[in-house]
């Protein structure tokens, strides 16, 4: 399998996953790389995005499979393809792997949390002592909505002040199997504390993982 | 502001049309720009970027090295709301600056339903909405665009119009403004030496008077205005830009493809048809040209589509070869090739299934009229055995679906018109049921009707829209006589076709109506989720006018109406002797078959019209 290694980041992560599929398409087209298409009535380039992210969330490690019709062109794919991107979206690398995305386990998550007025007092350990224990939040899904507890799904939680209004927390979260939303972690802190509750939120994924926290690629 | 922006777009829908950076976007350094131009449509961002004269003209005016034109859309009304809340002002995408800071602000007026975003547009920018309000030179705020043959009723808001194509005119507009920056002119100087640029109108140079029915009395110029502004065409279209790198949208919009204009003008001339006289005449581009700038758009952008625009594209000499060529092209390659506006005739069903080899989509055919009598008196060409023979051919072919375009309220028509589209569509279900190949899969014939508008620069531009009363009559009538289950009816509702009547043929007093529309919470009037027809009755209520006297008024032959100001090229005796020819149900024949002398090939500095 061929795969590519990319950032979405700036404006892009507005893109919603089928933008990013249509852009990804026609990238290839533009700079001359013919794809793979499925068999059928209809054929359409094959793609395959791990981990689809949510609009409005950056990322540093989204993963795409697809085939080329010419693999020997694999490697002059990142320069090639970057010249016919819309800004924000940039190819870090292509190479084989036979890794299967249903080895992904982990992720980092990187959020950051603006206070307007100001950092509330202790922040820092008033956000540790809520995902310290089970956080229960309400989740929706295709039947309503849900009770879950996040905590199982947080592996690992660091909170720092990184500017004068705003508090950075650093989460490795479970990627699938079950996934958790990271938009969560900000439910959870404005049903637990709500006086916390940030005036706007940053999110950028930033690496995953395997089960034994190998960097996933 | 930015932070501002990045706060907002996480709670509105759809963000990425806000965000511009899409592939092929242009970026200037500033520091380098002399002249910054706003190209505002005034609709949402998936409307106006299927628009192909918005990538030609940016094409155009960013080929300047010291211009950046840069675009602007109307943002959806929960955006509005949150840039109002948050003080943030319209803005360009490609440099996210606001565009009250800009020189010349150039709006795409398309359709009359988009006169209100104008207004809420200007304001979300915090600029004075009219132009009297805006006294210094910059910046100017201008409109271009079909809808402009008739620029009264907008004639309020804009300090000037281009009329007719803008690939010339805009660049003339550009440059007067350059020399009127280095020069210091005041902003009249800048108005009046910029309508001596022909295809030019400057409202505030001319006076109205009104007779006491309302009517025009007459429009005197001052400062050596011309009493006629003329048009403007560009007659080589290949030696013109040609917008084969334009810029792909990352997110949806409505037409997401390579649009392939083969030629400009019709040769067919419908009666009730605006675009079939104001682009007149008929310009071509070769199949080799077309060909090669058909291949660099694709490969360019990476558009999996390609679609031939032009009004009737089936009149394209050369079609046939085209898309053979074409289909060469884009089939090993998985591009497909659309032909939308095809005439029922047998050529163009050729062609079509050849065409859909690549991709099925729906059929769809515009009689326009129900019985031969009134599409003669329309001048529509297309005879009913035409049509039928055409829908055997599809149905044999496998069709089982098909779509028939109506209008409602033509000039002349009669209950027995009306009852001749139920009779016609029988007649087509008899084919499927003749003809069809798979009966058993059923068939689909959905039928739709839209009220007439008569519009500025066509015969009909004197008669009256039948009122809503009478409309809806009609398509209950049609509806109690067309009830086989095989036949969906749809119809438009009348409201909005006449707010278009209204505004297409008012005059400068409409203008006031518009700004009322707008102070009530008019905009995105295209959108039936925004469009108010109660808010139109209260607005012109407000102002003393009456929408009747513009919408359902027979017009006095020798009446001044308020866009002779302007002229397409076509001549008025012309309009008249068609006019004549509609209720005497005669025939005109096309350019093609016979130059019948509407006068346009005076545009063209050669004369002679092409086919
Ligand atoms: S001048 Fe003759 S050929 Fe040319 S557009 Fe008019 S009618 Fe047609």
């Amino acid at each position: 399998m061929s795969r590519l290694l990319m950032r979405k980041t700036g404006n892009a992560k507005y893109l919603s996953h089928l933008d990013l599929m249509r852009t990804m398409q026609r990238a290839f087209v533009r700079a001359g790389l013919e794809i793979k298409h499925t068999q059928g009535f209809n054929p359409h380039p094959y793609m395959s995005f791990a981990l689809p992210l949510s609009v409005g969330i950056e990322s540093l490690c989204e993963l795409m499979d697809f085939e080329l019709d010419d693999a020997t062109e694999l490697e002059r794919i990142p320069c090639t393809l970057n010249q016919k991107l819309p800004a924000g979206l940039h190819i870090v690398s292509a190479y084989r792997s036979e890794n299967k995305f249903k080895n992904i386990k982990w992720l980092d998550i990187f959020c950051e949390l603006y206070y307007d007025d100001e950092v509330p007092e202790n922040a820092v350990t008033r956000l540790q002592n809520i995902f310290s224990k089970s956080v229960v939040v309400e989740k929706r899904t295709k039947r309503g909505t849900a009770q879950i507890d996040i905590f199982p799904l947080i592996g690992s939680l660091r909170i720092n002040r990184t500017a004068e209004k705003v508090v950075a927390i650093d989460a490795r979260i479970s990627a699938q199997d079950p996934s958790l939303n990271p938009g969560l972690l900000i439910t959870a802190i404005n049903k637990y504390e709500q006086s916390l509750t940030p005036d706007f939120t940053k999110m950028e994924r930033r690496e995953i993982y395997d089960a034994d926290l190998k960097v996933f690629r | 502001m930015k932070q501002q922006l990045e706060r907002i777009l996480q709670r509105v829908q759809k963000p990425a049309r806000y965000i511009g950076g899409e592939y092929n976007e242009i970026i200037k350094d500033k520091s380098k720009i002399n002249i910054r131009f706003a190209f505002c449509f005034p609709d949402t961002y998936e409307i106006g970027m299927s628009n192909l004269g918005l990538h030609i003209l940016y094409g155009v005016l960013n080929g300047e090295p010291d211009v950046w034109c840069e675009r602007v859309f109307a943002p959806w009304g929960d955006m509005e709301e949150e840039m109002r809340r948050c003080n943030v002002p319209l803005y360009a995408l490609e440099s996210g600056d606001p565009i009250s800071s800009f020189d010349i602000i150039g709006f795409s007026l398309g359709y009359e339903m988009s006169y209100t975003n104008v207004l809420n547009m200007l304001d979300l920018a915090g600029i004075p909405i009219k132009a009297s309000d805006r006294k210094e030179l910059f910046p100017i705020v201008f409109a271009g665009g079909t809808s402009c043959v008739n620029p009264e009723p907008m004639s309020d808001f804009f300090d000037l119009f281009a009329i007719g194509e803008g690939e010339e005119l805009d660049l003339d507009i550009v440059n007067l403004l350059k020399i009127a920056k280095k020069g210091g002119w005041d902003k009249t100087r800048f108005l009046s030496e910029a309508a001596k640029i022909p295809g030019v109108y400057v409202p505030s140079l001319y006076d109205i008077s009104y007779n006491s029915d309302g009517t025009l009395n007459s429009v005197l110029t001052n400062n050596g205005a011309p009493m006629v502004v003329t048009k403007r065409i560009i007659e080589e279209l290949e030696n013109s830009y040609f917008p084969s790198r334009t810029i792909v949208p990352s997110t949806e919009i409505v037409h997401d493809r390579v649009s392939l204009e083969l030629f400009r003008g019709c040769i067919r001339g419908c009666r009730f048809c605006q675009a079939g006289y104001v682009y007149r005449p008929v310009r071509r581009r070769s199949p080799d040209f077309l060909l090669k700038k058909a291949e660099e758009a694709l490969s360019d952008s990476g558009y999996e589509e390609i679609t031939l625009s032009s009004l009737s594209t089936s009149d394209y000499k050369g079609l046939n070869e085209l898309c053979d060529d074409l289909l060469e092209w884009c089939e090993p390659r998985k591009v497909s090739l659309s032909l939308p506006s095809l005439r029922a005739d047998n050529f163009s069903m050729e062609l079509m299934s050849k065409v859909q080899k690549v991709r099925r989509s729906g059929l769809t055919f515009a009689p326009e009229a129900g019985s031969q009598r009134l599409r003669d008196v329309i001048n529509k060409n297309v005879r009913e055995e035409e049509l039928l023979e055409s829908c055997r051919v599809a149905f044999e072919g496998g069709w089982n679906s098909l779509k028939l375009y109506f209008m409602l309220g033509l000039p002349t028509e009669t209950d027995e018109d009306v009852l001749a589209i139920a009779d016609l569509v029988n007649k087509v279900l008899d084919t499927w049921r003749t003809y069809a190949k798979n009966r058993s899969r059923g068939v689909k014939i959905n039928v739709s009707t839209s009220c007439f508008v008569p519009k500025p620069h066509t015969p009909f531009q004197w008669e009256s829209q039948i009122d809503m009363a009478e409309y809806s009559r009609r398509v209950k009538l049609l509806r109690e006589n067309m009830r086989s289950r095989s036949v969906s009816y749809s119809w438009h509702e009348p409201d909005v076709s006449f707010v278009e009547a209204v505004l297409s043929r008012g005059d400068r007093r409409v203008g006031r109506a518009i700004e009322e529309a707008w102070r009530l919470g008019g905009k995105l009037d295209s959108w039936s989720e925004y469009f108010s027809f109660d808010r139109w009755v209260s607005a012109f209520e407000k102002c003393g006018l009456d929408m009747s006297f513009y919408a359902c008024r027979v017009r006095n032959i020798d009446e001044v109406l308020p866009w002779n100001i302007i002229s397409v090229g076509v001549d008025k005796s012309y309009l008249e002797s068609e006019r004549k020819n509609a209720y005497a149900g005669k025939i005109t024949p096309d350019c093609r078959a016979l130059c019948t002398g509407c006068g346009a090939n005076s545009l063209l500095l050669r004369r002679d019209c092409d086919e």
